[in-house]
């Protein structure tokens, strides 16, 4: 174990661990745009520098290791000028428009000028214009709002393994882009968007929702796979408008294309409420309660089993039950009806 | 008096760009048509290429050697070839007319050649030639008769530190390599060279590759690396070729390969070319840059030792720092820390450019004051104008005043006037030239080259630049150099690697030393260099005007009128400051105030 100080609190922290973290457990607060506990540390944003004794200039506490007998300051006029320094670069060149921003309430770079206070510029000067249309379904890339954290090359690359997205250009005019600046065309899970600190990457479909005011969050569970990721949903009156995940989820907050950006259907007049049954041959689909619906399925399951031996009946299984509810099912046709007719969708 | 005639032609990149193929085709041709290779001499009288040798401002430069006696031509054409066969290697009279003159001697005679000696000998292309002058002996003594370790202690008593810009002591680097547990290790020749104006590692893997090699293989047995890179940039075509066919020949030699000298040690090198970005120049965005991923810097710790080139204990050496390790070993630690001064070991290879008379490639023992290499070597000023200040280190470097000029040019000295060693880069700069206009040009350079990676640098430099760009063009606003100030110290405190640390120095030099041009600028609106064209006024001097109507052809917004013959004249309402004129007449006719 290392033992180091911090803002003269003592702690103990096993090795590896950074100074941020070591921090962060003992709830300081130093600011960070490009750091997520859930990525490797990158140090671009040089927000969460602090002065250690002994170094001869501050370093960023994400990247740097805790060590024997550290004693560090995460607080000083110099790192209090150099953050505010470098908030006020990033805002001279962003939009001004966190009126009608998505992100607006929900923006770490807002909530960090705020904190700095920064209301004039020292240094507005000429801004960079990336923003190009991209035709794909999900994502709305507004490059003017990027703030190059990094975040959605590294998650892009680290945790799914796609890499979809890079950087082009150098200096002032450098920009995270899809290769050859062409349209966005990957898997799609919204993960890069989930990370982003600003309005730079937000959902096609977030598009003119409530952001904030009325907007109510569920903790609930993703229903498309049996994985169960946990996900949130913003509501706002009777309708879904937004799906996201927390990071403390045992998904850590990672999701799927279908679990982040496939809830439209909830909203649709046309959705599937109740189940429907065909009373009669050739007859209309009409609703039912669930009690009907499955004392339909009993009486004639029996019935065929009784008239055509089990070997009649087969069964399907679904990727969207879970795996002991797949396991229910095939044994419910192994024992109960007496059959190895026994199948599952994510065989083909 | 069948003496033994050698003709030595400069085939450095400076030597080719002034013609030194064709002189040496020439040569060749002459040879022939005048039967002096056959018939009269035989294999005795050779033509022979050799590497830059330093004096460029002077190139093409030929030695032609009869017996034990060399006399050496500057500024030699293809056409005057033909007499200095028939005068001097057929008729024995050297021609003193197109012979080097005193100033040569001195530039050369005030310099120590360590790394530079054999360039302009040998022929960089040749395995013989560099075996010849002891050539792999260091590499053999090194892995027959050293331990690793030995080798480690030997760099470290030298007092040998990195040329490449941060001067860390390379034995003690290498000791931090060697002391990780590691199944591998890399070491990588770093040749990337990317500062405006340098050309040192240029010249030394055009003029000596087998130098270099040879360093890479002793660094690679004391730290136990059995792969190395040297990573050049791709705009150098002759190193890439020269350092190609070195690779080659040494293989075929056995030094490099499996069982090197007979020992169990097998050490290989290849070569990855860099795409030309200056910040690829950085260790971590170069380690990054070889892995195949955009050239960024990392954050360090981990230090490249601990953790380089695929996560193994990686050395980082420049070029200059390897090409002096064969001469370490051959001829001791003690010799080395003799020469230079007290915590500056060794020499400096310095490309001395600029304002001043000798340009080129010099060689000085650290610690030479910058008064004498400004003077004696360079030979002053070019054009008795006054000495203003001499840019070091490149574009992370700073303005060093004249007050300074008794400084001792080594690490120390140049970081105390707030500058630094940088490559070895050195531009010299005359009353003429505008230091906001100079910091301007750095800082153009820095932003463009940034990775973009970190806030401070990629949008802090372009703000400095931004806020450079109007106060030479007469738009500073009161508080600019305040602001200046604030920003150049923040982008130096914040940022990630050592691109975005030293960007501002060019700035925090000129504004320590040179503050009154600032204030000039944006309090006069006045550029007292008479560069930056926005402040000044152009008018024509009527009695030096002869009418040719030059002026009035170059300018684009027809601010010029007059009749042919007679005095023009400039209407300062439409002029738009181009200076298009200024430069079109050729009576001088056109002045700037
Ligand atoms: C922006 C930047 C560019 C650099 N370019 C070079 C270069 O072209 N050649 C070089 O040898 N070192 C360069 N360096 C220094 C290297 O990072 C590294 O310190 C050096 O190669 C180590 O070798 P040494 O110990 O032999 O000096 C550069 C550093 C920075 C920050
Ligand atoms: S949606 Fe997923 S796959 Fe596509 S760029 Fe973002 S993180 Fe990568
Ligand atoms: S798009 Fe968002 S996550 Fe990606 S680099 Fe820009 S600000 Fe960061
Ligand atoms: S200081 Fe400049 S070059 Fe270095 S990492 Fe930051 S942006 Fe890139
Ligand atoms: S959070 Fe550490 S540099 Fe961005």
């Amino acid at each position: 174990m290392i033992h180091l100080t911090i803002d003269d609190k003592s702690i103990e922290v096993p090795a590896g661990t950074t100074v941020l973290e070591a921090a962060r457990q003992l709830d300081i607060d130093i600011p960070t745009l490009c750091y997520d506990s859930r990525l490797k540390p990158y140090g671009a944003c040089r927000l969460c520098i602090v002065e250690i004794a002994g170094f001869p200039k501050p370093v960023t506490s994400c990247t740097t290791p805790a060590a024997d007998n550290m004693v560090v300051r995460t607080n000083s006029a110099l790192l209090h000028r150099l953050r505010k320094t470098t908030i006020e670069l990033l805002l001279s060149d962003h939009p001004n428009d966190c009126m009608v921003c998505v992100r607006s309430g929900d923006c770490t770079l807002q909530e960090l000028a705020y904190l700095y206070d920064v209301r004039e510029n020292r240094f507005s000067g000429g801004m960079r214009d990336h923003n190009r249309p991209d035709a794909n379904p999900f994502i709305q890339r507004d490059q003017n709002k990027c703030v190059m954290c990094g975040l959605c090359v590294r998650v892009c690359e680290e945790v799914q393994g796609v890499g979809a997205i890079g950087y082009s250009n150098r200096g002032f005019e450098a920009k995270v882009c899809p290769p050859f600046e062409k349209d966005l065309n990957c898997e799609f899970c919204g993960q890069c968007v989930s990370v982003c600190p600003t309005g730079a990457l937000s959902g096609k479909m977030w598009a003119g929702q409530p952001r904030q005011e009325g907007v109510k969050l569920t903790d609930s569970t993703c229903t498309y796979c049996g994985c169960g990721c946990n996900i949130t949903l913003h509501s706002h009156g009777d309708r879904l408008i937004r799906v996201s995940s927390k990071k403390t989820s045992h998904n850590r907050g990672w999701l799927c294309v279908k679990g982040r950006f496939g809830y439209d259907f909830v909203n649709r007049g046309d959705r599937l409420t109740t189940p429907l049954i065909r009373r009669e041959k050739g007859g209309a689909l009409e609703p039912a309660s669930w009690d009907e619906a499955v004392q339909f399925v009993v009486t004639r399951m029996a019935g065929i089993k009784e008239k055509h031996g089990p070997d009649a009946l087969a069964g399907l299984a679904s990727a969207r039950c879970t795996n002991e509810e797949n396991y229910l099912f095939q044994k419910f046709f192994r024992s109960v009806i007496g059959t190895n007719n026994i199948d599952h969708c994510a065989r083909y | 008096m069948n003496s033994e005639i050698t003709v030595n032609v400069c085939l450095g990149t400076g030597g080719i760009a002034a013609g030194s193929e064709m002189v040496m085709e020439e040569f060749r041709k002459e040879f022939e048509t005048a039967g002096v290779k056959n018939a009269k001499f035989g294999d005795r009288c050779k033509i022979h290429k050799v590497g830059c040798r330093g004096f460029c401002a002077r190139d093409v430069l030929v030695d032609v050697s009869v017996g034990d006696k060399t006399w050496t031509y500057q500024y030699i054409q293809p056409e005057m070839v033909k007499r200095i066969v028939k005068d001097h290697v057929l008729g024995r009279q050297p021609i003193t007319e197109w012979l080097v003159g005193d100033d040569y001697h001195t530039f050369h005679d005030n310099q120590k050649k360590v790394i530079l000696g054999d360039l302009g000998k040998i022929d960089p292309e040749s395995i013989e030639e560099y075996v010849a002058v002891a050539g792999y002996t260091a590499a053999r003594k090194a892995l027959t008769q050293m331990t690793p370790a030995e080798i480690i202690e030997t760099m470290k008593k030298s007092g040998l530190r990195g040329r490449g810009g941060a001067g860390f002591p390379t034995g003690l680097k290498w000791s931090f390599c060697a002391a990780n547990e590691s199944d591998d290790r890399y070491i990588i020749c770093n040749a990337d060279e990317g500062d405006p104006g340098a050309f040192m590692d240029r010249s030394v893997v055009e003029g000596n590759p087998h130098a270099v090699l040879e360093g890479m293989i002793i660094g690679a047995y004391a730290i136990g690396a059995t792969h190395g890179y040297v990573y050049i940039r791709a705009e150098y075509p002759l190193a890439v070729n020269r350092l190609n066919m070195a690779l080659e020949q040494a293989k075929e030699k056995g030094f490099l390969g499996k069982k090197l000298f007979g020992t169990s040690f097998d050490f290989d090198i290849k070569v990855k070319l860099g795409a030309g970005a200056f910040v690829c120049g950085e260790e971590t965005a170069l380690i990054a840059s070889i892995e195949g991923e955009r050239g960024m810097p990392r954050a360090k710790p981990p230090f490249p030792a601990n953790k380089g080139l695929w996560g193994k204990p990686t050395i980082i050496n420049n070029v200059e720092t390897l090409a002096n390790i064969p001469a370490i070993i051959n001829r001791g630690a003690e010799w080395f820390a003799s020469i230079g001064s007290e915590k500056s070991k060794g020499t400096k290879v310095i490309a001395l450019t600029g304002k001043i008379r000798n340009t080129g490639l010099i060689e000085i023992p650290m610690g030479t004051p910058l008064k004498d290499i400004i003077f004696n070597i360079g030979g002053g000023i070019e054009g008795d104008k006054l000495f203003k200040a001499v840019q070091t280190g490149g574009p992370s470097g700073g303005c060093i005043p004249q007050q300074h000029i008794d400084l001792p040019v080594d690490y120390e000295g140049l970081k105390s006037v707030g500058s630094m060693m940088g490559s070895g880069g050195m531009v010299v700069l005359d009353e003429t030239d505008c230091m906001v206009n100079i910091s301007k040009f750095f800082l153009e350079f820095t932003q463009a080259e940034s990775c973009g990676k970190c806030v401070p640098c990629r949008i802090g430099t372009k703000r400095l630049l931004e806020i450079l760009t109007r106060i030479t063009e007469g738009n500073g606003r009161k508080g600019d150099i305040e602001l200046l100030q604030e920003l150049a110290e923040d982008v130096r405190d914040s940022s990630l690697c050592g691109l975005g640390m030293s960007a501002p120095n060019p700035v925090l030099s000129t504004l320590k030393y040179f503050r009154h041009e600032y204030e000039a600028h944006i309090n006069q609106k006045k550029c007292p260099a008479k560069v930056c064209n926005k402040l000044l006024t152009f008018f024509i001097r009527e009695d030096m005007c002869v009418g040719c109507g030059m002026c009035a052809k170059a300018c684009s917004v027809a601010a010029i009128t007059g009749e042919k013959k007679k005095p023009h004249h400039i209407d300062s309402s439409l002029c738009i400051k181009c200076g298009s004129c200024f430069d079109a007449c050729k009576f001088s006719a056109v002045l700037k105030e």
